[in-house]
């Protein structure tokens, strides 16, 4: 019977050799995963749940339980609040880059004379983008709104509003241009869904006496709508792994600082790393569609 | 009588037509709206470069002088000569652009390597890879770099450059999730056809792959390079913290740019048009990402076509 089996799987079933082949080419990534983030992401979880002190020979682990998590969100002064801050930025920065990318994206999907010079300009923050050269800018008060922030009404204004208003719309103003710069990506991730957008449902709803305004909303909108969580996914994350990143710092220096320690910077770390989830979920319950919500 | 009606009607269509548009054009005004809109946030997202640019050739009176605000009063280059020194931009950028481009080559050809595994073959499990390689997209840095960088400090690799290979080698680079997504999609927008031909000649899964799969997706390659190079060139969290003491990167040093400065220029011993300013700062700051323009403009092609063509998006 074996003439029937076809000679190009020698002897193996098909099933085994797509295994065989399948796994031989992700071969190296999966040792990779083992090795350079399970491993080590289980060791940090074990840090953290551990007084550690570096010494000449190695690290020494002191078993203290949860008390570096209960540390850092009880008795630490500034942990939490950094948090609060972190979450509370990227919550506004987020609709900012999404609506930003997405006029940008379908401004440069008309059709007009030196389309490819601006397509150039709004995504040349991406290649420039690095922690020291905007930490620099910043500095300089480069990435704020051109001429408003040290306008003595917008001090004024500022000055009267409540604390937890005012944070948040002060960064608004100093880094307006920085949110900007993160843009880049996503905008063209939605200019190539938008040409994916098939023209003749257009046509046909312009015959049919659909304004512009109402095919945005009808076909345009809902056509994006996955493009939107994967671009808000993706803000979410560059903004968190950013090395300018005010948690990320403090975590960084509480590592080396004779107070903190390795144990006390891993539990932060997670803790961290958990509202970075919690905010992902969040915006995936937000725009995933309305439909599937109601299910 | 009525046909000079009929002629002011049309003429007024005419012209209607030319300022608010038809089917076919979008007419003057439209136009107009669009390119002051497009120009007014063209400015908006390129006043920083040109706050630092404009900055940087000011001389220590042109930055005293408050009437000197976008035109400098000569051309002054004494800040890029003091940045360039305190950079140390000989070494530095050889150092930058090995630290990026060697990393970049390595990831690109794993990941091509784990993107064709996932397009090309059924295997058990496939999904679980997928979602781990999300995964590793979404996991922050400092969640796995300590224990890494023990290791590294064991094996005496801290302040090596393999610090940084080998995980590029093993797929766990830097952003290696997206280049993986790339090559995934890359390979899978290819026709089989080629491929199940060779099969059917007796060539092995290997040699289909080097010979076949990979010339076709050239495009994926360069795509995957230069990003690579961009983000590696860019990242420094984990250059800091694997390379520091050993090797010496352009934004390392930048981030040090205040005490490197007073290192060659010593705050007490210099003159005051010699101490540390804004504009020597930004000279620097523009250094540092003036390889990054110059590859920008040479391969922006590459750079803004790249989701098109890569299909990242998916569907």
């Amino acid at each position: 019977m074996t003439e029937r089996k076809p000679f190009r799987f020698r002897g193996i079933g098909l099933r085994t050799r797509e295994n065989l082949y399948g796994y031989g080419f992700v071969f190296l990534w999966i040792i990779g995963f083992a090795v350079f983030t399970v491993v080590p992401l289980v060791q940090t979880f074990l840090f953290s749940l551990n007084q550690v002190t570096v010494t000449a020979t190695g690290i020494d682990l002191l078993p203290v339980q949860w008390a570096n998590y209960a540390r850092a969100l009880v008795t630490d002064p500034n942990f939490v609040q950094l948090l609060i801050e972190y979450a509370i930025e990227t919550l506004v920065s987020v609709p900012i880059v999404i609506i930003f990318s997405m006029i940008i994206a379908m401004l440069l999907n008309l059709k007009f004379k030196f389309k490819g010079f601006f397509r150039t300009i709004f995504f040349l923050p991406v290649v420039i983008t690095s922690g020291p050269v905007i930490q620099e800018l910043t500095a300089q008060g480069a990435t704020s709104v051109p001429g408003v922030t040290n306008t003595a009404a917008i001090t004024e204004f500022l000055a009267q509003m409540p604390g937890y208003l005012r944070n948040p719309v002060e960064y608004l103003l100093t880094s307006f241009i920085l949110i900007l710069w993160f843009s880049g990506v996503q905008i063209l991730i939605y200019l190539s869904s938008l040409q994916k957008i098939d023209k003749s449902v257009y046509e046909a709803a312009s015959i049919d006496g659909a304004s512009a305004w109402e095919s945005f909303w009808k076909i345009t909108l809902p056509s994006l709508s996955t493009t939107t969580i994967i671009n808000a996914a993706y803000t979410i994350i560059t903004l968190s792994h950013f090395s300018e990143n005010k948690v990320i710092k403090y975590i960084y220096g509480q590592t080396y600082a004779v107070q903190g320690g390795i144990g006390y910077s891993s539990a932060m770390s997670f803790l961290y790393f958990f509202l970075l989830l919690l905010l992902l979920a969040v915006t995936f319950l937000v725009l995933s569609p309305r439909r599937e919500r109601r299910r | 009588m009525e046909g000079n009606l009929m002629l002011k009607k049309f003429d007024l269509a005419k012209i209607k037509t030319f300022l608010l548009g038809s089917r076919t054009s979008y007419g003057m005004v439209f136009t107009v709206v669009l390119y002051l809109l497009l120009l007014a946030i063209g400015f908006v997202y390129l006043y920083p470069l040109l706050f630092m640019f404009v900055t940087s050739m000011k001389s220590p009176t042109d930055l005293l002088n408050p009437m000197v605000q976008w035109v400098p009063t000569g051309v002054y280059l004494g800040n890029y000569e003091k940045a360039f020194r305190v950079l140390a931009y000989p070494t530095t950028l050889v150092s930058s652009i090995l630290v990026s481009v060697l990393p970049s080559l390595i990831t690109a050809a794993v990941c091509s390597l784990v993107g064709y595994g996932l397009a090309r073959y059924r295997f058990t499990g496939k999904n679980i890879v997928f979602a781990l390689i999300l995964a590793t997209f979404i996991i922050p840095a400092q969640n796995t770099v300590i224990p890494q960088m023990l290791t590294y400090k064991d094996l005496g690799l801290l302040g090596n450059i393999f610090a940084l290979l080998l995980p590029a080698m093993f797929g766990q680079g830097y952003r290696s999730a997206i280049f993986i997504l790339i090559f995934y999609q890359t390979f899978q927008s290819l026709p089989k056809v080629l491929e199940e031909a060779a099969r059917l000649d007796g060539a092995s899964d290997l040699k289909i792959f080097f010979q076949i799969a990979l010339p076709a997706a050239l495009p994926a390659f360069i795509i995957s390079i230069i990003f690579s190079t961009v983000w590696y060139w860019n990242e420094t969290y984990l250059t800091v913290i694997f390379l520091e003491g050993g090797i010496q990167t352009l934004p390392m040093q930048l981030a040090k740019f205040t005490q490197a400065y007073q290192n060659l220029y010593p705050p007490g011993m210099v003159n005051i048009f010699d101490r540390l300013n804004e504009a020597v700062k930004l000279a620097g700051t523009f250094l540092n990402i003036l390889p990054l323009l110059v590859m920008y403009f040479v391969l922006q092609k590459w750079f803004v076509e790249s989701v098109e063509r890569s299909g990242v998006t998916g569907e």
